[in-house]
């Protein structure tokens, strides 16, 4: 694989607690790495920080702690810096209604982002190209029609159209499917792979369907309550999970075929992170594993290094324990 | 006698000047204790039937054809007798519980408000059945004080269960139960509404999007397309080998995890639903149908038998048309 083209160090994100909570630490200690023309999926439940952390990604949101590189230099978050950084790294929503404006037409609304960068030259010639390249042929066809003329997934290309316009090299994509129909989300997968293929765009793409991660991703992110729990290739990570809570997420699939280990309790509460092991809760293997569980409510897993593309990485105290899940 | 049997259902919505044909000729029945699941993209028409059994439509609504629940013709009953049946007879596990339930009502009363209404019972027996409700679908009972706002969302979904099962009813219209949820979430709750079912030999129509979530609940399927059921027939045997090719779409479009044939191979489905304001001669599918044929544009279709228990709405399933079959169908 190319050079990272964006990388995270110990990220962390703490949102202050107010009416007398504690603060809520979203993203704690993350380290990951995307590479040129690389689809990596963030795979997590609600709450787990994975949102927090595709916004800080943009520079939506500063971390508190540690940093963020692109194309090997540190984020700048000065408003010259953090314009400037989003020209690269573009961010595609969910909900493509929400995300566009009713009364702006199709190409006022890919328009939007080479204007507010002061691209002037040729804006016609840049809109029709991200539109085509979006798959919203023919442009003339779309350029005059308002959102709700268009059906959803016509929608979403509008809003991938409109970061293609900047030329990016990342996209993070939050959700970019799950508002979608079933027909109509292969569609847009597909639009990402292809994107990929064509102009070696990077993508981070956060979701919750493990679904997604098989059809588009080269390498899959599991996280839970702000950390990343196990990362690799998607073959190795969905085939053969090695941390409890992925098996987890594995078995609760409808067509896994297994009716274990369904994990009891509520997505996790990141204002009230458990000692130990954030996820000894709700772990299963932790019940099953005798005297070596001790060390799981007592000693914090320690924070996995940024992988190599090929590597898979698990942040587990009984990693060696946890059989894979058979096919 | 069939729990609910539903003949030539057409609903027709009223939008300004323009009439949206919705539902468009649906028939199904139901046995007593079976669960349908019923799949569709939006504007497939699967929520507008839900809502059409028990007369939950809006006024703009023309509905026609009959509903039949256990004695009952629900499409000309009088007002008083759709009252005694929701809840009682048949009741609705909306989606989003968060705008169902009334957030200023503890869901202990929202639970009890039915009990009370239907049942000749005190209000002590009603506490004590609330009770048991809650704790069957695993809230813990000292949450009946509580406000909907306070409780997590797998929990209101929960809420929204106990309450469907309130006047212990012998059908279930699950609209989207677990849409808005979580994937732990979601297959806790599902489990769930399958042990409910069992247990209690609840018929439910389950209605999703999703045809792995139906196919994990329900023992047959119906797959909607522009207002009409395309494709019936038992759960497993319709996802193995689908009949029609938008169920074909419609399943690659969930992949299953460790299939070579779905990896960095997402699979859609060009174009968009048609237009519900028209009229639509022959398949409503066929200019996004990979299999299409001349005859499709013009050809009635109905559902034909297409295998044990299974009907189909395309031509391919008739003899006639079969020799053009293109090689996906083998198997």
């Amino acid at each position: 694989m190319a050079d990272p083209v964006l990388e995270t160090r110990d990220l962390a994100v703490t949102f202050p607690g107010r009416h007398g909570r504690r603060p809520a630490r979203a993203v704690d200690g993350v380290n990951l790495t995307l590479g040129t023309g690389e689809i990596v999926a963030l795979i997590g439940e609600s709450g787990c920080g994975k949102s927090t952390l595709a916004r800080a990604l943009i520079g939506l949101v500063k971390p508190t702690s540690g940093e963020i590189d692109y194309d090997g230099k540190p984020l700048d978050y000065s408003n010259a810096g953090l314009k400037a950084y989003r020209r690269h790294v573009q961010l595609v929503l969910q909900d493509p209604a929400a995300a566009l404006n009713p009364r702006q037409n199709v190409f006022d609304a890919v328009a939007e982002g080479p204007r507010l960068h002061g691209i002037r030259a040729d804006l016609n010639a840049r809109v029709y190209s991200a539109m085509a390249r979006a798959g919203l042929r023919p442009a003339e066809h779309f350029i005059a029609r308002y959102p709700h003329e268009l059906s959803g997934g016509q929608q979403q290309r509008v809003v991938i159209a409109g970061a293609l316009a900047l030329d990016p090299t990342v996209i993070v994509a939050d959700e970019p499917v799950s508002s979608l129909d079933a027909s109509v989300r292969g569609e847009i997968l597909k639009l990402i792979l292809d994107l990929r293929t064509e102009l070696s765009l990077s993508a981070l793409v956060v979701s919750h369907d493990l679904g997604l991660a098989w059809n588009i991703a080269d390498r899959v992110a599991v996280m839970y309550l702000g950390r990343i729990v196990e990362i690799g290739t998607v073959e190795e990570v969905l085939l053969r999970p090695q941390h409890p809570y992925t098996q987890a997420l594995i078995a609760v699939l409808p067509d896994s075929g297994s009716t274990s280990t369904l994990l009891a309790g509520e997505p996790p509460d990141p204002t009230a992170i458990p000692t130990g092991c954030r996820f000894h809760p709700r772990c299963a293997l932790r019940a099953s594993a005798g005297d070596r569980a001790a060390v799981c409510t007592t000693k914090d897993v320690e924070i996995l290094p940024a992988a190599a593309p090929d590597r898979s990485l698990v942040a587990c105290h009984l990693a060696d324990l946890a059989a894979p899940v058979v096919e | 006698m069939s729990l609910l049997d539903v003949r030539n259902l057409n609903v027709t919505y009223r939008t300004g000047r323009e009439r949206v044909h919705a539902v468009r000729g649906v028939d199904f029945s139901l046995e007593p204790g079976q669960t349908l699941g019923m799949a569709g993209e939006s504007g497939s028409g699967k929520s507008t039937v839900a809502l059409s059994l028990l007369r939950l439509l809006p006024r703009g609504a023309t509905v026609t054809g009959t509903v039949h629940f256990r004695d009952d013709d629900l499409m000309t009953a009088n007002w008083d007798r759709i009252r005694a049946v929701r809840w009682a007879g048949a009741s609705v596990v909306f989606q989003g519980a968060m705008s169902a339930l009334n957030p200023v009502q503890t869901i202990g009363d929202q639970i009890r408000e039915p009990i009370l209404l239907h049942e000749k019972v005190g209000e002590r027996e009603a506490r004590s059945r609330t009770a048991e409700l809650l704790d069957s679908v695993g809230v813990p009972a000292a949450r009946q004080r509580s406000y909907p706002h306070e409780l997590s969302g797998g929990q209101r979904q929960r809420v929204m269960i106990a309450m469907a099962l309130a006047c212990r009813p012998d059908l279930v219209i699950a609209d989207e139960p677990t849409t808005a949820l979580d994937v732990i979430v979601q297959g806790q709750i599902l489990e769930l509404l399958a042990d409910m079912v069992r247990d209690r030999q609840i018929g439910m129509i389950m209605i999703s999007h999703d045809l792995s979530v139906l196919a994990a609940t329900c023992e047959r399927l119906a797959v909607m397309y522009a207002g009409r059921i395309v494709e019936i027939g038992p759960s497993r045997e319709l996802i193995g080998q689908p009949r029609h090719p938008y169920t074909k779409a419609l399943s690659s479009a969930f992949p299953r995890i460790g299939d070579p044939a779905s990896r960095r191979a997402p699979a859609g489905l060009p174009g968009d639903p048609p237009d519900l304001r028209l009229s639509l001669p022959g398949c409503a599918f066929h200019d996004r149908c990979p299999e299409s044929m001349p005859d499709c544009r013009t050809h009635e279709m109905e559902l034909w038998p297409a295998g044990a228990g299974r009907e189909s709405a395309c031509l391919k399933v008739l003899p006639e048309f079969a020799s053009v079959r293109a090689g996906e169908h083998d198997g």
